[in-house]
């Protein structure tokens, strides 16, 4: 039983054709992808919620400590810009999108590969 | 407002009111066969579970509101006339935006529930199976018959979307996918049905006592009993009679007899086998013939089989009972039947649909049970609201999968009674 195996049999799809809800089957399968996403991030916020009460428990810096912070400016800056990046990486689509309509015309691949094979 | 609830990561709004939310799957009952989630397969089962209760409470009701304020006024203007049977409604919601997009999320609910029962049952399969094995090897309470085919009704299609169904073993002696079945009921439940999945079971037995107080059943038989949770209660609730649960299923009833050796119940027997014909038991065998949530997972024939075969081995006054959600009657609103279709078409379960368009009494009285014997209760989930007080916060209608069931029945009626 390899890694791949196990992957592949927790991934199994059951016996039956899938029924598709929405008019497009790329946004149905986008929203299960968003779901997926939501869900290891509910995961995830409850291992830190986790780890912020053991810390607690044991006296060490926890979810009050969290509430009571008061970052200083440079920790203030610093936050902005990763926000700023963060979102500029997940809108990068977008912004790409907008870029391209800037240009008049642009080349596409088959276009270059005609055009360098002499055609 | 306590101490914890103000300095917990980022407030929740409603930190101000009761909590209104499904259970934490922590507060499930073990046994010895239940496999261990980690940290994070916990935090996923609670995720699924509130993504259940969330799509219930405040995503269902929009659809109704688009059903009545979109659906039905574009069919009557489009139609001149109102909707004719519930088939007509469902295909006319499959149009609608928030009909759709209910059902992609509830369809993915389910697909992602299975993946992630899987994947925690998977990683530690061998070690279930051992744990399984240690309680069952050589038990003659467990008699598998592994030539039993598999009937067509549950080999056609994986019921609620569960990879492999419930008889699929990956390897000889694996309980897989009845330990998934055992996790997934929670979530997909709410924990409604209590800690050990056992409130069904719980409310028959109530429900007997209330009608029937002066039962004393000997031998009782659970027909399709999966891993026993419905069934357990009543073994408990009857200790001095001898119960067998029949499933087509050797993963079931493998971990089922494990489960049941793990909670202590010791007079429960497993026996692979087909509800529509048991020719290991003689006629007149068993006082109590019970089945809960089974029958919609069978066929016409296979319905008419069944409840010969449940005549033929009721001893005489005894009773046969299958829980399964209400009928569709001419009473029961189109759009209620259209939504309480949905698991059948969508989350495979196809027979639904059909089983509850029927008169079951007919095919009863067809059985040979008598027109004046037939029998007819309610019974509602009973759980533990000190160990599950989250359980009765589903108050909201999830079509099909509430925590309450519809009886039918009949008695055979005894010797003296049949000689005029």
């Amino acid at each position: 039983m390899t890694a791949e195996d196990l992957l592949a049999a927790a991934n199994r799809k059951s016996r039956g054709k899938r029924p598709y809800f929405l008019e497009s089957r790329q946004t149905e399968q986008v929203l299960s992808i968003v779901m997926a996403v939501a869900q290891e991030l509910a995961v995830l916020r409850e291992r830190q919620d986790t780890l912020e009460r053991i810390l607690a428990e044991r006296g060490l810096p926890g979810a009050a400590e969290i509430e009571a912070f008061v970052p200083d400016a440079a920790a203030r800056e610093a936050r902005g810009r990763w926000t700023e990046e963060y979102l500029a990486r997940i809108l990068r689509i977008l912004h790409q999108d907008a870029e391209s309509q800037q240009l008049p015309s642009e080349h596409s691949a088959e276009d270059v590969a005609r055009e360098l094979a002499g055609d | 407002m306590s101490e914890a609830s103000t300095t917990t990561t980022g407030a929740a709004v409603s930190a101000a009111a009761p909590y209104s939310g499904p259970p934490d799957y922590r507060v499930v009952g073990r046994h010895a066969a239940l496999p261990a989630p980690s940290h994070d397969e916990t935090a996923r089962f609670n995720f699924l579970t509130h993504a259940n209760r969330h799509l219930a409470q405040r995503v269902l009701p929009g659809v109704r509101t688009a059903f009545e304020t979109r659906v039905e006024p574009r069919h009557r203007a489009e139609t001149q006339r109102d909707f004719s049977d519930r088939h007509e409604v469902r295909r006319a919601l499959l149009k609608d935006p928030a009909f759709q997009v209910w059902s992609a999320l509830r369809r993915n609910t389910m697909e992602s529930r299975q993946q992630a029962g899987r994947s925690m049952v998977l990683r530690q399969s061998e070690a279930l199976s051992r744990a399984v094995g240690a309680l069952v090897a050589d038990d003659p309470r467990l008699e598998l018959d592994p030539s039993l085919p598999m009937p067509r009704y549950v080999a056609a299609i994986d019921h609620h979307c569960m990879p492999g169904s419930y008889y699929t073993e990956r390897f000889p002696s694996d309980v897989g996918a009845a330990a998934n079945y055992d996790a997934g009921l929670f979530i997909t439940t709410g924990g409604a049905l209590g800690r050990y999945t056992d409130g069904a079971g719980w409310g028959l037995v109530q429900w007997m006592r209330d009608r029937e107080p002066d039962f004393r059943p000997r031998r009782i038989l659970d027909i399709g009993c999966g891993l026993g949770h419905n069934v357990l209660p009543i073994a408990m609730a009857f200790p001095d009679a001898e119960v067998v649960g029949v499933d087509v299923a050797a993963p079931m009833l493998r971990y089922g007899l494990a489960r049941a050796k793990s909670l202590g119940v010791s007079n429960v027997r497993f026996v692979q086998g087909n509800a529509e014909s048991m020719p290991q038991f003689a006629d007149g065998s068993f006082d109590w013939i019970q089945s809960t949530m089974f029958l919609h997972e069978t066929s016409y024939p296979a319905l008419r089989a069944i409840f010969r075969e449940n005549y033929r081995l009721l001893a005489p006054g005894g009773l046969v009972l299958h829980a399964e959600q209400p009928q569709y009657t001419s009473e029961m609103p189109l759009y209620e039947q259209a939504l309480r279709d949905w698991d059948a078409f969508y989350n495979n379960e196809p027979f639904w649909t059909r089983l509850h368009e029927i008169s079951l009494d007919e095919y009863l009285i067809a059985a040979g049970f008598a027109a004046d014997q037939l029998v007819h209760g309610d019974v509602a989930a009973i759980v533990d609201p000190e160990k599950i007080p989250e359980a009765s916060g589903a108050t909201s209608e999830d079509y099909g999968r509430r925590a309450a069931w519809h009886i039918t029945g009949a008695r055979k009626p005894r010797a003296k009674e049949r000689t005029p």
